[in-house]
């Protein structure tokens, strides 16, 4: 079978389903190429969270992007994927942490990020569930979470409608460079053909990018999830740790449904080749001491389920976002490092942009492959351990 | 060094399984949910209850006081660990929680003896207060000397549909009616199967004797229509559609429902056991060889908790893994011992066929499930719920069904919905229950208390 | 005594009290949770999503259907625990007169 389109979008995540989404919205045609079925991997695991609260801030121009897109969803794709404006507030236990919040807020407000910084007896009344070693609050009102179950397959069936061309359960297997464009082979033998290329494809996208000559070192983690019971609906927030200490990382939100989506810590095992991923009844147990300590109310409740899946991350836990430093037509979008969700329509509508119109407003430079390039690499270590929204 | 052998489940499988670890001297770890031994079949009665094994357990009695003899026997060579859920388990070691304290607890060999619950096939009102599965109304009366309600019907299929309605009878309670969806017909045409065990056949005879005796309505080939129910006082009554096709209404307030059992097999799942569709049974059971070998090294299958045969194969299978897995570690066995059981769980396989001609899983109700039929009962999720995935969101496959319909992402983690879950899947996708596959099992097997803490007086970490 | 569940053996067990919502309840020797309160009412809780009262299912621990709130905000499983003299159970939360649960 050989399919031709303008744009080949290789991988169904929420960057992939969105970009395909957004391209047809300005009529360019795509085919997007998803082994198994949209939204299953990175996209389909994670906690939820629909924050700009706590990126760096040159992801928060997109994340603003991604955050209309999510306020509209609704309207934009004819069915719920559960958006709540529940706000996002980080809480920390160290003062270092605190005197952060304040820094990060005066520095965001001038990317339309506002927040609120709450202590002591504001901080309790605000949330009297808080436990007390917590000592301040960073309330970002507008963010708020969704259901990454339903959110990249409710984005790719919407870019089907709009006449995206979405094949599931098929695998790439090479992806090469011809005259005027580029030529994508599936492993049942199938041909796709496209004058552009986007590699969205999560934990596998570095199979492809070496393909071009631009391997960059991605290590694969699962992260650490679970769910309560559904219990009743009081918590109406999503929240999580601020710190440095990887164990007191963690973060929940709690549905309308009732359930508390649980998450965070020291992540797992995973294993791109397998598509494998593991929960630790160690992480589990230590998990749920922290969140003891951040929300007492919590200790009579019980975890029905933990889950774990494949992300992907980079040493500085900032995405891959551009083009391609080898080929002309070839574009990257990968890497998240466990914060793909929320920005996943921004950088989706951007990509969308800057392939149609050859160029964005948004600046990409800091996510180019070409950092991994440089002749001794520096890892430019996120000093914090928020690796979730 | 001796070998770390742990089993899991105190009742007839586990139990013979530990006995035949002892005789061999070894001192296994028992683990057990429940606060006595038996398992469900021979379930103990409170201390205190005064009930006779004659009464508790009819026809089984000399069973169960052999049973309950032997690991009383057995206690003070076991460490026996009772109230104790097993909630995860990784290579060689598991977890566990009691009340609210966790442990760890290496292995070198694990007989997983974890038991059955009863099938279900969702019919409307079966969410109301009132209905209960037939295991969960002979648990009430066995281990509790309540019945489920004032006016009591049964309803499904299978020989514990006519062994709960005697039980509930001998016991004085009222069984207003009892509704099997086999039909005579089958039930010969199992006979051949049925002869395997002689004895069972002539215990269901009995049964049925106590029914027609106590003039219980006993009907048969009905197809269920609807448990009539209020959401404040539940059920109200029953309609069901007969085998001539004339409705039939029963007042009741309580129903007992269930066809067959089902194998708890969560732990075999986290254990790494490998699962096959069995075509016969139309379930995925974890693979196991006649001894009880699972695919993975160290883990060995056993009883109802694996497949299906009933208690007394239950006890055959226990003793049969456990002599596996000594001889895996390298101690001797009776070969000869080992090949009798085997001969004999043969028979209990042949006969456990003959059961599902006589009384077969009713697959085609799933399909005819009116579309406001509540199928996964801890989260109201309904069959246009789920058939509504099926057609607008292409999901064909039993966890992208979950992932978009919530059926099975619910405390039972997908007990009580899966099977007609998958039927009603493969009904509106039109594709073979095979190809919707089954539910990824995932820790905790029971919900887990966020009160969870190491065990004070050991480290939790090996 | 107007409850869902009907003793038909084992009678004439101590009894103890217990409270359900509120109001005194009387409890035997050797009852599960369970029991003592379906044989004093009909039901264990409300469903969380609007489909009436529910009184658990499988009766051993594995529906899950059975967990109920204690005036505590503790959860149990009432099929699996023993009813103990003083327990407070709460099964219409939604009117329970101070909040159960959260515990703030």
């Amino acid at each position: 079978m050989n399919e031709r389109a303008d744009v080949i979008v290789i991988g169904g995540g929420i960057v992939g389903t969105t970009t395909a989404f957004f391209l047809r919205r300005r009529k360019r045609s795509v085919i997007l190429l998803e082994r198994g079925l949209t939204g299953q991997q990175a996209s389909g695991v994670n906690f939820g969270g629909v924050r700009r609260q706590g990126r760096a801030l040159e992801q928060l121009a997109m994340s603003n992007r991604a955050l209309q897109t999510w306020r509209r969803s609704r309207e934009l794709l004819g069915e719920d994927v559960e958006f709540l404006p529940s706000g996002h507030t980080r809480v920390c236990y160290h003062a270092h942490d605190a005197e952060y919040f304040h820094r990060y807020a005066a520095d965001a407000r001038a990317y339309d990020l506002d927040l609120e910084v709450l202590e002591g007896a504001a901080m309790f009344e605000r949330f009297p569930f808080l436990g007390r070693d917590v000592i301040a609050a960073s309330i970002s009102p507008l963010d708020g979470h969704a259901n990454p179950r339903l959110a990249a397959p409710a984005f790719g069936r919407a870019a089907a409608r709009l006449g995206a061309r979405v094949v599931e359960n098929t695998e790439v297997v090479r992806v090469e460079k011809e005259a005027g464009g580029f030529c994508v082979e599936s492993a049942a033998g199938d041909v796709y053909r496209a004058e552009q290329v986007l590699i969205c494809a999560g934990a596998w996208a570095n199979t492809l990018s070496t393909q071009f000559g631009e391997p960059v070192p991605l290590v694969a983690r699962g992260p650490q999830m679970a769910v309560t019971e559904p219990v009743p609906y009081v918590f109406k927030a999503s929240m999580g740790v601020y710190t440095s200490i990887k164990e007191e990382s963690v973060y929940f939100r709690q549905v309308e449904r009732g359930n508390i989506v649980l998450g965070g810590g020291p992540p797992g095992p995973a294993d791109a080749d397998t598509r494998r991923a593991s929960v630790l009844a160690e992480n589990t147990v230590a998990q749920l001491a922290q969140f003891r300590r951040m929300v007492p109310a919590m200790r009579p409740l019980h975890v029905i389920r933990v889950w774990s899946g494949v992300e992907s991350y980079l040493p500085d836990s900032e995405p891959v976002i551009g083009p391609s430093s080898k080929a002309d037509g070839l574009f990257y979008a990968f890497g998240f490092s466990g914060s793909g969700f929320q920005i996943g329509p921004g950088v989706g509508e951007t990509l969308a942009e800057l392939l149609d119109a050859g160029s964005t407003p948004i600046d990409l430079s800091s996510f180019s492959i070409r950092r991994f390039q440089r002749a001794s690499l520096t890892h430019a270590q996120s000093l914090t351990s928020e690796t979730s929204p | 060094m001796a070998a770390t052998v742990i089993v899991i489940g105190a009742g007839p499988a586990g139990v013979r399984a530990a006995q035949a670890l002892v005789e061999a001297g070894l001192r296994p770890v028992v683990i057990d949910e429940g606060r006595r031994d038996g398992g469900q079949i021979y379930r103990r009665q409170p201390e205190g209850f005064k009930r006779t094994y004659e009464t508790l357990y009819g026809t089984e009695a000399a069973r169960a006081r052999a049973l309950h003899d032997a690991f009383d026997a057995l206690r003070p060579k076991i460490d026996y660990v009772p109230d104790t859920l097993v909630w995860n388990i990784e290579p060689n070691a598991l977890h566990t929680v009691s009340g609210t304290r966790h442990r760890k607890l290496a292995f070198d060999a694990l007989i997983i003896c974890s038991g059955a619950t009863d099938r279900l096939m969702p019919v409307p009102g079966w969410h109301h207060a009132g209905a209960y599965s037939l295991g969960g109304a002979q648990v009430a009366l066995k281990s509790q000397g309540c019945a489920i309600g004032s006016r009591v019907v049964m309803m499904g299929t299978g020989p514990l549909l006519y062994l709960v309605a005697a039980q509930y009878v001998k016991a004085g309670a009222t069984v207003s009616a009892v509704l099997d969806t086999s039909t005579f017909a089958q039930r010969l045409r199992a006979l051949p199967q049925l002869l395997a065990i002689p004895s069972a056949l002539r215990k269901g005879v009995a049964l049925m004797r106590v029914l027609k005796d106590a003039r219980v309505p006993v009907h048969r080939g009905i197809t269920p229509v609807e448990i009539r129910g209020t959401p404040e006082h539940g059920v109200q009554g029953v309609r069901v559609r007969q085998a001539d096709g004339a409705m039939l209404q029963v007042g009741c307030d309580a129903v007992a429902l269930g066809y067959h059992l089902r194998p708890e097999t969560q732990l075999a799942d986290l254990a790494g056991c490998e699962f096959r569709f069995d075509q016969a049974l139309q379930q995925w059971l974890p693979i196991a060889d006649v001894d009880g070998r699972s695919n993975v090294k160290g883990i060995y299958l056993a009883g109802d908790g694996a497949r299906v045969r009933g208690a007394d194969a239950a006890e055959r299978a226990g003793r049969l893994a456990a002599l596996a897995a000594l001889k895996d570690i390298g101690m001797t066995c009776s070969e000869d011992e080992a090949n009798k059981l085997r001969l004999q769980l043969n028979r209990f396989t042949r006969f456990a066929s003959g059961l599902r001609t006589a009384f077969p899983w009713p697959a085609r109700f799933a399909a005819a499930l009116p579309d406001e039929t509540i199928v996964c009962r801890c989260e109201a999720i309904t069959a246009g719920d789920l058939r509504r995935v099926v057609n607008d969101m292409g999901a064909k496959e039993a966890n992208r069904a979950k992932a978009f319909s919530r059926v099975g992402m619910g405390r039972c983690q997908g007990r009580f919905c899966a099977h007609a879950g998958a039927e009603v899947i493969a009904a509106e996708a039109r594709v073979p229950l095979e190809a919707v596959g089954r539910l990824r099992g995932q820790a905790p097997v029971k919900p887990l208390p966020m009160a969870l803490a190491p065990h004070k007086d050991l480290e939790t970490s090996e | 005594m107007s409850g869902r569940f009907v003793r038909v053996a084992e009678k004439g067990r101590r009894t103890f009290e217990i409270v359900i919502d509120g109001k005194r309840a009387l409890a035997a020797e050797g009852d599960t949770l369970m029991v003592a309160l379906l044989t004093s009412q009909e039901a264990l809780r409300d469903s969380e999503f609007g489909d009436g009262r529910r009184a658990g299912f499988c009766v051993m621990g594995a529906c899950q259907d059975c967990w109920v709130w204690t005036a505590n905000g503790e959860r149990v499983r009432a099929c699996t625990t023993q009813a103990a003299e003083g327990m407070s159970i709460v099964t219409r939360l939604a009117e329970a007169q101070e909040g159960v649960w959260p515990r703030l």
